[in-house]
């Protein structure tokens, strides 16, 4: 990253750029996937307009909503275990903040270039199950405990599928560094027409469909809302928090959904490389992150269709769905890009 | 349509019974859980206290009361108009309704029949206050199930149902607008043609919403088999409406006693469904709704002139006796009985209505279901808190 | 049993309804979903409702005459009716004095009115008149309560009754200006 620059940046200098470079890399995507799709797509799909008060087309509104949020009184109830109770939002967005560490923005502008970029992206998102539990522990309430129960058993069950649908590409790409990845689909070719690269998502179609829907259900987003919508009563394992607390969850949910969109948008889409653009040229620094984000919002709008039109399963369907239905064809699918790998 | 085979359903029941066994062994302890007077899943005020094992149900009893205003009681010092205002606010969804059977008795006490005109326009608005309540019903079962979309689908739709109620009698929710001898006032210029578009958006809106639930995998998965109702268990509570044509009963007042409504003129089917499941309840009332429109096309489209109103004295005296008159109201059968001593004020008026006995099959229906399945069984026997408790 | 899965039909409705919103005139004009959606953006637009709407009761007080016939028959008992008696001048030279009713207070309390309408339905002579006013409401629930002159006020806003569609035999009333 440093020889690209024109000023030579101390260590010290580097590091605070890469902070405040991942902050904006986690809080963009959320806030205009929080704005497009729940504000306004949600509505249009509702035959109403959506916020449209709070700056030009209600774009805003996040920021009023952030506001209030702050203002709010910070509740911690009596019985609750006060230091797990204050660390469980952070264990969220700490694991958020991870993924996005691997995620390539461009040739040169990436966080940290691990050799096994999407094993670490899949173990680190991993670890927001701890935190939801933490919540759904510490509240001390026993419907926020069974909220949290379901939501780690929903979430535990869908991470195989997950880890399972990627490993397909990773056996096409044939290594496990996402900028290794990137390359691969723009340097592959169909059937030797190479004018737009191999996107995995071709061949791959099975797996993106089952990261897709593994995807939905590690959001906890309807069809696979049972622990956040009907949890006995109100918000499963984030009842208990308000202020800034929830905000922290609020933001993190979205966060999330953008990392995970951005891991499938490398894996299956090309990443921030863009057909017909030489990738070494410098502007594709500039261009990458917007094309990343642009497929980001491509992902996100089909998550949150499905969000918007279908009702939710129950607890034992969803986990049947995962076990008899995704796993083994996830598995089915691994197989076949193996012997077809070796075939082609 | 495919019945739920009776295999299914004792493979459901035997299902639960091996979970129930499961969990004595295990001594998984019970829980009380309060559904509680203010929950998003009940049509107002309604607790439901549910006795729980792990996730199952062991027991249910609801409490209803919450909303009681005292509506027999009001009656008994209220003059006859007064009272039918009062009366629109026992369902407050398909408000015209309730005043119907409540006028009928009256009617059948003075021994006065409101002329053609008024009969066809009272079965008009009869039908297009099913129409308004069962579209709420349609949008609101789906969001306790999760689908956010379909309830904006049925307010909006629903919009303009109550426009049209609202160009007719001067009031969207609560029109007060049948008098005993005929109804209050004519229609209007052009009303006629103007509700003739509304049933155009109402058959659009029953279509797509049997687009978007009635084949969804996920919705069938959730409401299949679930909270069957075997119809000698519901004619024994008294279930009625749609609850009991779900279960395969035929029965429908407005076919078997019309009474002053003018449904013996019509063309029209009653639907029924064999399964008795949450399913077949959905069902039932989508279907009942574009039955209704079918007949508002049939009334619209035959009114007879005349006077909307009979003759009658300006202060209203009923005579001495009693009279029942029950109708097929959108939630169920609702029937009032009126007892008058020759005053000015009924002497008692008992109201049947259709929501309090639907409730009282929930102990029954609720036994051994997941804690999940609770909101779609409630959801689908519809049920509004003004009618329970009045 | 339709060969496209119920859940791919569910979509291209939601879609559907997107497109309506956003394109209302279709994809060629560009996007407009103040048009499409069904929003009615209070205060800034506002819906007129029918002539028959129960918005507000007005008081035509020349016809009068304080028979109490409404405050009697008022579910809520929510009218307040005052009126003296004085004579009037006779109508011909030479004839008896009138005893005429005046009102001293005439007043509709709207936080307890139902707007059920059997005062203006009941009044025999034509003194109370629906208007399909709705706009007023106030910080204070005492200045709910409408006097006699504001009530007279509302008289500007009654529209005329509405012609009877065809067959009907009811005769069109005069609103009194």
């Amino acid at each position: 990253m440093t020889s690209q620059l024109a000023v030579e940046l101390a260590y010290w200098q580097q590091t605070i750029l890469r902070s405040v470079g991942v902050i904006a890399a986690v809080l963009l995507p959320a806030g205009t996937i929080v704005y497009l799709f729940l504000f306004k797509m949600m509505s249009f799909m509702q035959s109403r307009l959506g916020p449209n008060e709070a700056g030009p087309y209600g774009s805003m509104q996040l920021l009023a909503e952030v506001g209030k949020f702050l203002q709010k009184e910070d509740l911690v109830p009596d019985g609750a275990d006060r230091r797990v109770f204050t660390w469980a939002p952070i264990v969220v967005v700490a694991s958020t903040f991870l993924t996005y560490v691997v995620v390539p923005f461009g040739p040169d502008a990436w966080f940290a270039r691990i050799p096994a970029g999407i094993y670490f992206a899949l173990a680190v998102s991993s670890l927001s199950v701890i935190g939801v539990l933490m919540a759904g522990w510490s509240s001390a309430n026993k419907y926020s405990l069974m909220g949290g129960l379901r939501a780690a058993g929903q979430l535990i069950a869908y991470e195989l599928p997950l880890v399972l649908a990627v490993l397909g590409v990773v056996i096409q790409a044939g290594t496990m560094d996402m900028q290794g990845i990137v390359a691969a689909q723009r340097n592959g070719e169909i059937f030797g027409f190479g004018g737009i690269g191999n996107p995995f998502i071709i061949t791959q179609i099975v797996g993106f469909l089952i990261f897709l829907v593994a995807m939905q259900a590690e959001l906890t987003q309807p069809p696979f809302d049972m622990p956040v919508a009907e949890s006995e009563l109100v918000a499963g394992y984030m009842t208990e928090y308000s202020g800034f607390r929830f905000l922290l969850f609020f933001i993190g949910e979205f966060a999330t959904a953008g990392a995970f969109s951005a891991i499938a948008a490398t894996l299956f889409l090309g990443g921030w490389s863009v057909p017909g653009i030489d990738p070494d040229n410098n502007l594709m620094n500039v261009l990458g992150p917007v094309v990343l984000l642009l497929k980001i919002l491509l992902i996100m709008f089909l998550v949150m269709w499905f969000r918007v039109t279908y009702p939710r399963f129950r607890e034992d369907q969803l986990q049947i769905f995962a076990w008899k239905y995704l796993i083994p064809l996830s598995l089915v699918n691994i197989a076949a890009t193996a012997v077809l790998k070796v075939v082609f | 349509m495919t019945a739920v085979t009776e295999r299914q359903q004792l493979a459901y029941i035997a299902n639960q019974a091996a979970d129930m066994r499961v969990n004595v062994e295990l001594e998984t302890e019970g829980m009380t859980l309060n559904i509680g007077p203010q929950h998003p899943a009940t049509h107002g005020t309604l607790r439901i206290i549910v006795k729980l094992d792990g996730e199952q149900v062991v027991a249910a009893d609801p409490v209803p009361g919450y909303m009681h205003r005292g509506y027999e009681k009001l009656a008994e010092v209220r003059t006859y108009p007064q009272v039918t205002t009062l009366v629109n606010r026992i369902d407050w969804l398909g408000s015209f309704a309730n005043e119907v059977p409540f006028i009928l008795a009256a009617e059948r006490l003075m021994d006065v029949e409101a002329p053609p005109r008024a009969q066809w326009i009272r079965t008009i608005l009869f039908e297009l206050s099913r129409i308004a309540n069962i579209a709420l019903f349609l949008g609101d079962m789906a969001v306790q199930l999760g689908a956010v979309t379909p309830v904006f689908y049925a307010f909006r739709d629903r919009e303009y149902v109550l426009n049209q109620i609202e160009a007719i009698t001067g009031g969207r929710f609560h029109p007060n607008f049948d008098r005993i001898g005929g109804l209050k006032d004519d229609i209007p210029k052009g009303w006629v043609a103007e509700t003739k578009g509304v049933l155009v958006k109402m058959r659009e809106f029953c279509d797509e919403l049997d687009e978007l639930l009635m084949g969804n995998e996920i919705f069938n998965a959730r409401t299949r088999g679930v909270g069957v109702i075997p119809p000698e268990v519901g004619l024994s509570y008294g279930l009625s409406g749609a609850n009991l044509r779900a279960s395969g009963v035929d029965w429908d007042h407005r076919r078997d006693s019309p009474c002053g409504l003018v449904y013996d003129k019509l063309d029209w089917k009653v639907w029924t469904h064999p399964d008795g499941d949450s399913y077949a309840r959905y069902w039932v009332r989508l279907q009942e709704t574009r039955e209704a429109i079918l007949m508002l096309e049939q009334l619209l489209d035959g009114i007879p002139s005349g006077p909307i109103m009979a003759k009658v004295p300006r202060i209203i005296k009923v005579p001495a006796g009693e009279a029942y008159v029950a109708t097929e109201n959108p939630l169920g059968e609702m029937g009032y009985y009126v007892v008058s001593k020759g005053d000015l004020v009924p002497f008692r008026v008992k109201i049947r209505s259709a929501s309090f006995n639907n409730i009282s099959i929930v102990p029954w229906v609720l036994r051994g279901v997941y804690v999940p399945d609770v909101i779609t069984i409630l959801a689908s026997l519809y049920f509004i808190l003004g009618d329970i408790d009045r | 049993m339709s060969l496209v899965p119920g859940v791919i039909k569910g979509l291209a409705v939601t879609l559907g309804e997107a497109r309506k919103t956003v394109f209302p005139d279709g994809f060629l004009k560009p996007p407009a979903p103040s048009k499409g959606a069904v929003t009615v953006q209070y205060p800034r637009v506002k819906e007129d409702p029918t002539p028959r709407a129960r918005g507000v009761i007005a008081l035509h007080e020349e016809n009068c005459t304080a028979c109490m016939l409404c405050a009697r028959e008022c579910p809520d008992w929510c009218i307040y009716i005052e009126a003296h008696k004085y004579l009037a001048p006779p109508r011909r030279e030479g004839g008896k004095p009138r005893q005429r009713n005046e009102l001293d207070r005439f007043d509709i309390d709207f936080s307890l009115c139902m707007y059920c309408g059997i005062c203006v339905e009941v009044c025999p002579f034509e003194a109370l008149f629906w208007s399909p006013e709705y706009e007023f409401s106030e910080p204070r629930i005492a200045d709910l309560l409408h006097d006699k002159s504001r009530l007279a006020d509302w008289m500007t806003t009654v529209p005329d009754f509405e012609a009877y569609e065809a067959g009907s035999e009811a005769k069109v009333k005069k609103v009194p200006r």
